[in-house]
Parts: C-alpha cells; structure tokens; sequence
C-alpha cells in the first residue's frame, strides 16, 4: 500500500508545497527543525486540513479538495505516535492501551510483547520515557491502523535510550506489515529506519530519493548537508579553472573534474581527507593537498573533530571553517604536527560531490 | 429562628447551579472545540456576568413575562414563572452561567491538545472525548468553576427579586432577607442572616479549595 501525498497549505508566511509517493515499505522525511516535517504528518492523519490538494492511502481517497471528500481523522484508521506519546494522564498504562483495542487478546499480546506488564497499572506520570513509548506504541496498534506515522519519535530521549527505542521501534516495525512513515531531523536514525527518503526544505519535499542515492549522491547542498556532510563551498569557475571559494582552494578544470552543466556548489565529507606528513607534503607537488591552519581540535568519543581553514583563505563565510573527522587510532602520530597549527591533508577527486543548487 | 430563607436558598442554587453546571460546560466545549464565531459566542455567553442583574432581572421579565410568546407558552403548560420559586431558578442561572462558562472554558483550554489529537487518531469521536479525556484532564477546573458558580447562584439578589420578587416563605432567599430586614429596621434579623450567609459562603470556598488541590495533585502525581 502507498500513500500518495499532493497538498498545499499555508502556515503564517510559509506555504507549505508537499508532493510524495511514498512507495512501498518505510518512509522518512528529513529535514531541519521547522521545515514543516510535522505538520505534514498532521495534514495526512486529518489533525489538519489542507487548503488544497489530495491525499490517498492505497486506493483511499482521505481527501480530495476538489471532490471535497475530507475523512475525519477518527475515520482515517492511521496509527499516530505523538513526540511526547500524548499518552491519557487519566488513565493507566493498561487503560491507555485497552480503551481503543479492537481486538482485546491482541491489545493484551502487545503489553506481554511490549514488556510492559509490570508497569501496566501505573498512570503516565510514573512511567520511564521508554515505557511511555512503548505504551504509546503498543496503544497506536491495538487500533490495528492501515498505516502509522512517527513524529521524531527519538528525539526526546538521551543517547542511551535513544538506541533502545530505536531497536525497539524496528522490532514493532517488524510487527507492522503496513507502511510506515517517519519524519525527522537525524540523519542517522533515517538512514537506519528507511527505505526512501523524502527530503524536506522550507515547507516543500524536494527530492524523493532511495536510502542508498541519497547518501551518496544528495541532489543539493541542502540534502548533502542533511546528509551529513561538513564541507559545503560556493563553486565559481574563471577562465575554465574551477574554484571554491569558500575554502579558499582549486579543485581543478572543469574537464578534470568531469564537471558537467552549470554545478554551483561542491560538498566534502569530512573523513574522507587523508593526513599527508609536512615532508611528504614537501615532496609531492600534488595538487590535491591543502594546507591547513588549525582552528580549533575537539575530542569525540571514538574520533577526533579538527577545523581548519586552508592556508591563505580571505573568504570570512561560515563554511569557509572545514572539518576533518579521523579515528583515534593514529592519533597520537599526527598530534603534533596537527596542534602546532599547520598541517596538510589529501583530498581525493573521486569523493567530491557536485550540486547545481 | 424561622430557616425559611435559607432552604429556599438552597432550593433555587442548587437546581441552578445543576443547569449551569452542564449548560456552561457544554458552551465551554462548543466554543473551544467546535467554534468558528468564536469572539461572538464568548461574548454573548459571558453578558450576563458584566450587565446589572437588575438589567438580566429586566431581560428575563420581557423574555419569559406573562405578555411575552414564550412566558404566554409557558403559561399555557402550566409554567408560571414570574414570582415563583422557578423564576428565581432562572435568574440565579443566568446570572451564573457565565462563571461556570468562562472558568470550564479555562480549564478545558489547559488540556494538551495533542491529547484530543491522540483520541480523535484513535478513532474516539467528539462525545466521546468530551467524556473521557477532557473532562477528567479538566476536573480540577471544572469542579471549582462549578462551585464558584454554585456561590454564585446562591447570594444571587437582583434579578432574582425582579423576576420572583419578595414572598416570605415562597421566593424570600437569603440576600432578599438580609435586604427585608434592613429595610424593615430589623438590624437583629439582618445581622443574623449576614452571619449565617458569611459561613456559608466560607465552607464553600474552602471545600472548593481543598477539592481543586487535591484534584490537582492527583492528575500531576498519577496515584
């Protein structure tokens, strides 16, 4: 089953332009706070009402401005897990859990299934975050919905139970045979629970993409950086040689970099530089080491986040600051050169990615 | 000591402050849920508490009086409602319905509305969580409108006495006795209905307060 999305609405001075498939198995919208992410989800449970336009789930018309057909959101049978679960203050675990079930023993299987015997007659108040969820998650399903949609559903939670509701999150999903939609801002929770992935910007999906395009060839700078990619530059081409400007480096010709049409902005990830020593360096005079001035070092739990700026750059932008991530590992090698404040780095030419916009 | 006014008292609040009770929590529910001339509706439920109850007493003379459609109507059931007990059940209703109204509208606003929008997700109609969610997530607020209303209703005095007027023993409540007394000179009298109307009015507030706490509390702790 697919959930076909083409709606408008507006919100204050925004508009927000929607247009998706979402094909079949689990989608995800990503995008940064603000964009619009959840109110869409609002829009297709029937929350909201569109001012225009035509949502379908499977051969279901929920509404269609033009035919005027508009589905309660009672009547849409689609299961919504809220950020802060929405769970009833007055009623308990049990309560919240039974008081929609369709089916009571399979409400009561969810509770065995969801761990939540225990805690089942304690009121909301006095559940952990992770109970909460889950009783949110198991209330949403004793519904039996066609569909279900998460509203960033890990975003309230600390890192440690961030994992174990994601685990247990895929675990339900597992249980669910219906699609699955999630919206969010983390790329890495999208990359893990999707198969498609829309992406959203100022109110209007972009690109719908699959998980592995996505990652690899994001189809802006805006995406490259929802992707995850530090390193974004303003392109600006003289006389056939291609320069970022925001780094303060050239890449190259055009025919180098088998650059075609009018590309404006290229993107690098930041562990895809390579250490070069300062006598290497001197001995090599490859175009593809930068010089860098270190900014500042930071330790990571597993790496180590430099940002530098190359030698030599007058540009003052925000993305003129580059970021070098590398393990640990090796650290200890290049520390000093790196802290002394100038060191060099490789860059390869087949990781650069270009954007047209 | 004769305790006429009091029961009486007792006799138009009560029934009042029932009819106000679900007559006010509705409205609150129409305007804050189903309303689209929201500004309009608030305005008009909420008259009645800014108006002179002499100018609600007169309204409700021209309303439901003896020449009027529907006082004639009433009249012809059998409802008499001028200089009656349930003239003044209307009065000390209209009068405090905006209370019950505007404090029940507070309190049903308070509610998370991602609670309503959880419920309605669920497939609970309108009714429904009227029921179940809002006001149990309300009650604190409900509960102490609807005393307040109560209160209200009892030391009603002027469109009680416009529209029931002053018969001891039939329509002479508590606020029209200490106003007879006083009248007549009978400070004794007056004194003592002041007084028993000061208690009154105490123990309710109290019970309202220790009632709200602990409603509070329970729906912040969860036990």
């Amino acid at each position: 089953m697919e959930l076909n999305v083409d709606i408008e609405k507006k919100l204050g001075d925004m508009t927000l332009r929607c247009r998706f498939n979402t094909g079949e198995g689990r989608f995800a919208l990503l995008g940064a706070s603000g964009c619009g992410k959840t109110t869409t989800l609002r829009l297709i449970a029937g929350i909201m009402t569109p001012d225009r336009g035509r949502i379908t789930l499977g051969d279901r018309v929920l509404f269609d401005s033009k035919k005027k057909i508009n589905i309660p959101a009672r009547k849409r049978n689609i299961g919504y897990l809220f950020q802060d679960h929405a769970l009833f203050p007055n009623m308990t675990a049990y309560q919240n859990i039974m008081c929609r079930a369709k089916d009571r023993d399979y409400a009561e299987s969810l509770i065995e299934k969801f761990d939540l015997q225990g805690v089942k007659d304690r009121y909301p108040s006095k559940l952990s975050g992770g109970e909460s969820q889950r009783t949110a998650i198991a209330r949403m399903l004793s519904t039996k919905p066609e569909m279900i949609l998460l509203d960033e559903p890990f975003c309230s939670l600390d890192n440690y139970l961030k994992t174990v509701a994601e685990r247990e999150i895929a675990e339900v999903l597992d249980e669910f045979e219906g699609p699955a939609m999630l919206v969010s801002h983390d790329r890495n929770e999208v990359y893990r629970f999707a198969d498609t992935i829309g992406v959203m910007e100022a109110g209007s999906v972009t690109a719908v993409l699959s998980k592995k395009e996505f990652f690899d060839l994001p189809g802006s700078a805006y995406s490259a950086r929802l992707t995850g990619c530090k390193n974004i530059s303003a392109l600006q081409t003289e006389g056939g040689t291609v320069r970022a400007c925001d780094w303060g480096i050239t890449l190259g010709t055009a025919e180098s970099l088998s650059l075609s049409g009018d590309m404006r902005y290229a993107g690098y990830r930041a562990h895809f530089f390579d250490f070069v020593s300062a006598e290497d360096a001197a001995a090599d005079d490859d175009a593809h080491i930068i010089e860098c001035e270190t900014v500042r070092v930071t330790e990571d739990a597993f790496s180590m986040i430099v940002l530098f700026r190359s030698k030599g750059n007058t540009s003052s932008s925000r993305d003129s600051m580059m970021t070098w991530i590398t393990g640990t590992e090796k650290w200890h090698e290049i520390k000093d050169e790196v802290t002394s404040g100038r060191f060099f780095l490789r860059w390869k030419k087949d990781k650069l990615m270009f954007f047209d916009r | 000591m004769d305790m006429t006014p009091l029961w009486i008292s007792l006799q138009v609040a009560v029934p009042a402050a029932a009819i106000t009770f679900i007559a006010g929590l509705v409205a609150a529910w129409a305007v804050s849920y189903c309303g689209k001339a929201k500004h309009v509706a608030d305005s008009i439920f909420t008259i009645p508490l800014v108006l002179p109850p002499t100018v609600v007493g007169f309204l409700l003379l021209i309303v439901f009086g003896t020449n009027s459609t529907i006082g004639g109507a009433l009249l012809k059931v059998g409802i008499r409602l001028i200089f009656t007990k349930t003239g003044a059940v209307i009065a000390a209703s209209v009068v405090s319905f905006p209370v019950m109204y505007r404090g029940a509208r507070g309190a049903l606003d308070q509610v998370d509305r991602n609670l309503v929008y959880a419920a309605r997700s669920l497939g609970m109609n309108e009714f429904t969580i009227l029921l179940r969610i809002l006001i149990p997530c309300a009650w604190p607020g409900i509960a102490a409108s609807a005393i307040l209303s109560f209160a209200r209703a009892l030391g009603e005095f002027g469109a009680t006495i416009m529209v029931a007027g002053n018969i001891p023993g039939k329509t002479q409540t508590m606020s029209i006795a200490v106003y007879t007394a006083m009248q007549s000179g009978n400070r004794e009298k007056a004194y003592t209905w002041v007084i028993i109307t000061v208690l009154f009015s105490l123990m309710i507030l109290i019970a309202m307060n220790i009632l709200t706490d602990r409603g509070a509390r329970r729906l912040r702790r969860g036990t």
